[in-house]
């Protein structure tokens, strides 16, 4: 166990580090306009001395490595276009608790909605309520999520009486954004629970259980609920991911002042170090995110050992 | 008993030697008759597959509607009487027709400098299309080729599994996105950004299947007869997987077009004189808050539904029929 984890933990690490070097060797090559706010009426010698100020003119090696020092003291570069000479992780300070915000509710709102809709689906197995659910779940995976954000988005503050401009106060403004985020991971537990239950109720514990006499809502929630929760658990990982990333297309559309929002903007305006900075924090989320879902794999379920190696013959 | 054996053994052994080859072993000819009489029977994988798939009538509509539409969206530019997607109309006083709603001269309306929607929509269509197919396309060919090497020589699955190992911890997203932002959009930029780690997960699943099925005995039965590796891959293996291949690719289009737009509502993706239906959707989009001009958007986002939509049933009307499970 103990050995795995630590397994697990270095591999997620390596990842990481390969993808920030990655990152940062990729985003050299971007041209350099991204570094000034007013380069058009820059003369040659005057971007120059910038570039060498800045440190962009050394070899690559030396400024990976000065990156990786930088990045130990939490300095993530300093803004150019955005807000110039802002440190990046400045700005990043006041986004990220609106961006957890919203994540955090998001994930609750799909767990608190979507295991009982699985389960119920489960229970009430071709009825209605099942045909029902697998309407949406087939609609909500077939449609891009542009399109229904979009218009979630369109008739929705139009229902709930709220403007387009975000107001970060108001909880009536965090109803939309949050469930637009959550139908995703909704219909993705939905569909997931409703399959293992269906498979766990087909078991011969389960038919010991109802011969023992046992009622039919007790043997759903008591045995198959919880045995059919832990394969679910390996999805929790796919579903954080997709709530990091929905934040991204979410924020900028209700302009909530988070990461994602900013993202889109600073791409717009090409701002490279702030691209860099937001682009590494997400792959941080990411990486940390999966490595999470696999743990708690493993504390879910005494019976899985991720100890032994994968593919033994 | 044993005493019987052996003598039967030796009287037909005498009795063998004492005969020609010819009389031994001779051609049994076919016999239609002699034919009809064991379990032959005329299964054919593809046939029955083909039967199951007619038999879900929703999806084989789907389908022809699918086809048709694919067909047409190459055929529309050659029809009479359209514009050109990229043309800004004008009138007869040189004012441009903008916003010019859906009627008679325009079918679909104009959109805000005054292009044609229905030409716009069908080049857009036509774009997403190909961006689908081509990133389903290449996934699977490269998905397949890893994933068998991966499963079948095994000398590569500890390399392959690391490497997976590490390419599966970075979120797909955020490759796409630093992809399209360092190179320069275009159709090839978006296929390869797409392409580039999803390739892994159908590898993955191929290596998985194949180390389930390769040492089945039909395989072990294959080997022994000296069957080259090729062939049992081809013929052995990969039949088997016929069903999840077809759905991963179908489950792959629509979301590569999805991705589309989301890169182009971030501004990474094509630029506006390439129509795509990212492009129209986001055009469509800015013009949110005047209701009479959500025509743009509308229609741009009932194609991309319907080809999701479409994709999506086939797919999994396809792998349904496609299992041999399922054949009668």
């Amino acid at each position: 166990m103990l050995k795995y984890l630590g397994k697990r933990i270095a591999r997620s690490f390596l990842t990481l580090i390969i993808i920030l070097t990655a990152v940062f060797c990729l985003l050299r090559l971007m041209p350099i306009e991204g570094y000034f706010q007013n380069f058009d009426k820059m003369t040659p010698q005057q971007i120059q001395v910038g570039l060498k100020e800045m440190g962009l003119t050394d070899p690559l090696p030396v400024q990976v490595i000065r990156f990786f020092k930088d990045l130990l003291h939490g300095d993530l570069g300093v803004s150019r276009i955005y807000r110039s000479n802002v440190p990046v992780s400045d700005i990043l300070k006041d986004k990220v608790p609106v961006s957890v915000k919203l994540g955090v509710w998001s994930m609750a709102l799909s767990l608190l909605v979507g295991l009982p809709m699985g389960a119920l689906m489960a229970r009430y197995k071709y009825r209605w309520f099942d045909k029902i659910g697998t309407l949406f779940i087939v609609c909500i995976q077939a449609v891009p999520a542009a399109v229904y954000f979009l218009y979630i988005q369109l008739y929705g503050t139009k229902l709930m009486g709220v403007g387009l401009l975000f107001q970060i106060n108001d909880p009536k403004y965090w109803v939309l954004p949050v469930l637009s985020m959550s139908l995703g991971n909704i219909a993705f537990y939905g569909m997931w629970l409703r399959r293992y239950m269906v498979d766990e109720s087909n078991k011969d514990y389960v038919k010991l259980a109802k011969a023992k006499g046992m009622s039919e809502g007790g043997v759903m929630f008591k045995h198959i609920f919880r045995n059919a929760f832990v394969p679910l658990a390996q999805y929790i990982p796919t579903a954080f991911l997709n709530t990091v990333i929905g934040s991204i297309y979410i924020e900028s559309l209700y302009s909530i002042p988070g990461m994602g929002g900013l993202l889109v903007t600073v791409i717009k305006k090409h701002d490279n170090t702030m691209v860099q900075g937001i682009v590494l924090l997400y792959a941080c989320v990411g990486v940390l995110g999966l490595l999470l879902g696999d743990l708690l794999m493993v504390l879910l379920d005494p019976r899985i050992s991720l100890g032994k190696k994968e593919g033994d013959r | 008993m044993m005493k019987q054996f052996s003598y039967r053994h030796t009287k037909e052994a005498e009795f063998m030697e004492s005969m020609e080859e010819g009389e031994l072993f001779s051609f049994a000819g076919f016999n239609e008759m002699e034919a009809e009489k064991t379990g032959y029977s005329n299964y054919s994988y593809w046939y029955s597959t083909f039967r199951a798939f007619l038999k879900n009538r929703g999806a084989f509509v789907l389908l022809v509607l699918l086809i048709l539409l694919l067909a047409f969206t190459f055929i529309q530019p050659y029809l009479p009487g359209q514009y050109d997607p990229n043309m800004i109309i004008n009138d007869a006083k040189g004012m441009q027709f903008r916003n010019v709603p859906p009627g008679k001269d325009f079918v679909l309306g104009t959109n805000s400098i005054g292009q044609d929607l229905w030409a716009r929509i069908w080049a857009g269509t036509r774009t997403s299309l190909i961006i689908g197919l081509s990133v389903a396309l290449a996934e699977a060919v490269i998905g397949i080729t890893v994933g068998v090497i991966w499963g079948y020589v095994r000398k590569a699955d500890f390399i392959l599994t690391e490497i997976y190992n590490i390419i599966d911890n970075i979120p797909n997203t955020i490759v796409l996105i630093l992809i399209s932002y360092i190179l320069k959009p275009s159709v090839k930029t978006l296929v390869f950004a797409m392409c580039l780690t999803g390739w892994i997960q159908m590898a993955r699943f191929i290596r998985n299947q194949i180390l389930i099925i390769r040492d089945r005995d039909y395989n072990v039965a294959s080997r022994c007869l000296g069957t080259p590796v090729s062939r049992i891959i081809i013929k052995n293996l990969l039949p088997y997987l016929v069903s999840v291949i077809m759905l991963r690719m179908a489950l792959t289009i629509p979301a590569a077009i999805g991705n589309e737009v989301f890169i182009t509502y971030i501004g990474l993706g094509l630029p506006v004189n390439i129509p795509s239906l990212g492009n129209l959707i986001n055009e469509g989009r800015a013009l949110i808050t005047t209701p009479a001009l959500r025509y743009q958007l509308v229609y741009p986002t009932i194609i991309l539904s319907f080809v999701t939509i479409s994709f999506y049933i086939i797919g999994n009307a396809f792998s349904d029929a496609a299992d041999p499970k399922n054949h009668m």
